[in-house]
């Protein structure tokens, strides 16, 4: 089965090398088309103006940092119950791209909010939510850089990561009835039932984008957290060869 | 080009994930590259995963 | 089977009473922090009464966070913990006593304290009653939520500040249901039980989750 022969290393690493040039380049390709359309055969909105399209980035890394966490948790499932061993490298890698789609998302929509809602910043129900997500990514983060053996930190992250999963729809649920209880609904919502066909088609192109965006990276990540062990191994057992028996005891395969 | 009233707040949220996205692949590129280098100074003194058949029986 | 859980209880209830006295130093904690608000937002006794409710909240989470790192560290330490793991005892069981015994000597004298605190801060009686019972319903679940941290974290050595960085995301919805329960007691936007409900399914929802995951933890951080 194709899911356990990419279970070995090397084999994944063969992969990586065949795939990536062709996903990057479909990546650039859908950057460019969906660029163009955003900037010049999109109209403006009636309501938001030209700044509708800062929805073309910053829906698309919306929708990313969602995406990322539910590709760490699948991972981190893949962790613990299959020991899928490049579960905890798709996981460990995903985190960063994660918290930056994260920050893009933050960023974006407060400049987005300083015309629209003339502050930066309201303690709005998404955009709270959105912040409780990053600073998850960067607990994670720090989790993983903590932790010194790598198959620990990935068994820790992993649990840390799935009751996150469990608890996002509550916070996202005790964060929407937070917010109508402190403001009153009166600000400019994106989300109404009519996306106009020409606002869609650009935030779909960009959101295709960006999804191929994150599997690059991702890709490119988890090959250099494997090399990394691959580093991190060798260095191990070249210790444990030069003072036999103290160190023999800490190198264990770390792949 | 025309971006209206709010052109500056639109350059620079495009400015702005396009320096994380610059960033995020200054990243990956640049960890490589560690990573290569770190084999590759093993592999000269000797250590690598060829000379010890590591790797190649192991599970995993 | 009540025999050794009760041992238990009784053990982690005298080593934290007697080790360092968290009971106190928590309660005293919180009262720091009730003291220094006023000194930050000004003495305003109708804004105090106001917001009241909400710093007695954020107290008891801080106060909460501050003792959380030695609930499973203290035992790591010494091996009971691994003899524990080894004991054949249901981990998920031996952490739900362990959060029990560690809540009774840490969260429960917050909950005590905490109508003595609502006095500087100008809260009527009703609102008193309200915050006090939302803490005795609420802080249970942060406990509960907390041990996931400590057990995520007990290998670390200095894992006290990275621990209140993991829990503080998973505690938000808590300390909304607790703040709006208690501020719902007070000028009644919503009814008080919505809220209140609310918060005592959170807790139990933690008393599920916190005890499986952080023995998964702990599990994985012995191995």
């Amino acid at each position: 089965m194709a899911f356990w022969d990419y279970a070995n290393p090397t084999r994944f690493l063969r992969l990586v090398h065949v795939v990536l040039p062709w996903l990057t380049g479909l990546c650039v390709l859908a950057f460019a088309a969906g660029l163009y359309m955003s900037f010049f055969t999109a109209p403006e909105d009636y309501q938001q103006g030209d700044t509708v399209r800062i929805m073309y980035i910053h829906v698309p890394a919306a929708w990313l940092c969602m995406m990322c966490y539910t590709v760490m948790s699948i991972s981190s499932i893949g962790t613990l119950v299959w020991k899928h061993p490049l579960a905890d490298v798709s996981a460990k890698s995903a985190a960063p791209i994660g918290a930056a789609f994260t920050f893009m998302a933050l960023v974006t929509g407060s400049l987005w909010g300083k015309p629209m809602w003339g502050t930066y910043w309201v303690w709005d129900a998404r955009l709270t939510s959105v912040l409780v997500l990053l600073i998850m990514y960067l607990g994670l983060m720090t989790l993983w850089r903590t932790m010194e053996d790598p198959i620990k930190a990935g068994k820790a992250a992993a649990v840390l990561t799935l009751v996150g999963a469990l608890n996002l729809p509550i916070i996202k649920f005790s964060v929407d009835w937070w917010n109508t209880l402190h403001q009153p609904a009166s600000v400019v919502r994106m989300d109404g039932p009519t996306i106009h066909p020409d606002i869609l088609w650009p935030l779909l192109v960009m959101a295709i984008a960006f999804t191929l965006l994150f599997f690059v990276l991702h890709l490119m990540a988890m090959r250099n957290e494997i090399l990394r062990r691959r580093v991190r191994a060798l260095r191990l057992r070249a210790a444990s060869a030069s003072h036999p028996g103290a160190a023999a005891a800490t190198a264990q395969p770390a792949e | 080009m025309d971006l209206g009233t709010h052109a500056g707040f639109i350059v620079a949220s495009y400015a702005l994930c396009a320096l994380t996205i610059g960033g995020l692949i200054a990243w990956v590129r640049l960890d490589k590259a560690n990573q290569e280098r770190d084999l590759k100074e093993l592999a000269d003194q000797g250590i690598s995963r060829a000379a010890s058949g590591f790797g190649s029986t192991r599970k995993s | 089977m009540t025999g050794w859980a009760l041992d238990l209880f009784q053990r982690d209830l005298k080593l934290s009473v007697r080790i360092g006295g968290s009971a106190l130093v928590g309660v005293l904690f919180f009262l720091a922090v009730v003291t220094v608000i006023p000194f930050g937002v000004g003495p305003d006794l109708n804004l105090l009464a106001r917001i009241g409710p909400a710093i007695l909240w954020i107290g008891a989470l801080l106060a909460t966070l501050l003792g959380l790192d030695r609930v499973f560290q203290a035992d790591r330490e010494d091996g009971t913990l691994d003899l524990m793991l080894m004991a054949g005892r249901p981990l998920e069981l031996v952490v739900l006593i362990k959060c029990l015994a560690h809540w009774v000597a840490t969260g429960l004298p917050l909950v005590i304290a905490a109508p003595l605190l609502a006095i500087f801060l100008n809260l009527e009686p009703l609102a008193m009653g309200a915050v006090t019972l939302t803490l005795l319903a609420g802080t249970p679940a942060l406990t509960l939520i907390g041990a996931i941290g400590a057990s995520l974290t007990v290998s670390l050595r200095r894992g006290g500040l990275l621990l209140a960085v993991l829990v503080v995301p998973l505690a938000i919805p808590v300390l909304i249901f607790g703040v709006s329960a208690a501020d719902a007691a007070i000028h009644d936007p919503v009814p008080f039980l919505t809220p209140f409900l609310i918060l005592c399914a959170l807790t139990l929802i933690a008393a599920v989750v916190g005890p499986v995951a952080s023995a998964m933890a702990l599990r994985f951080s012995a191995d």
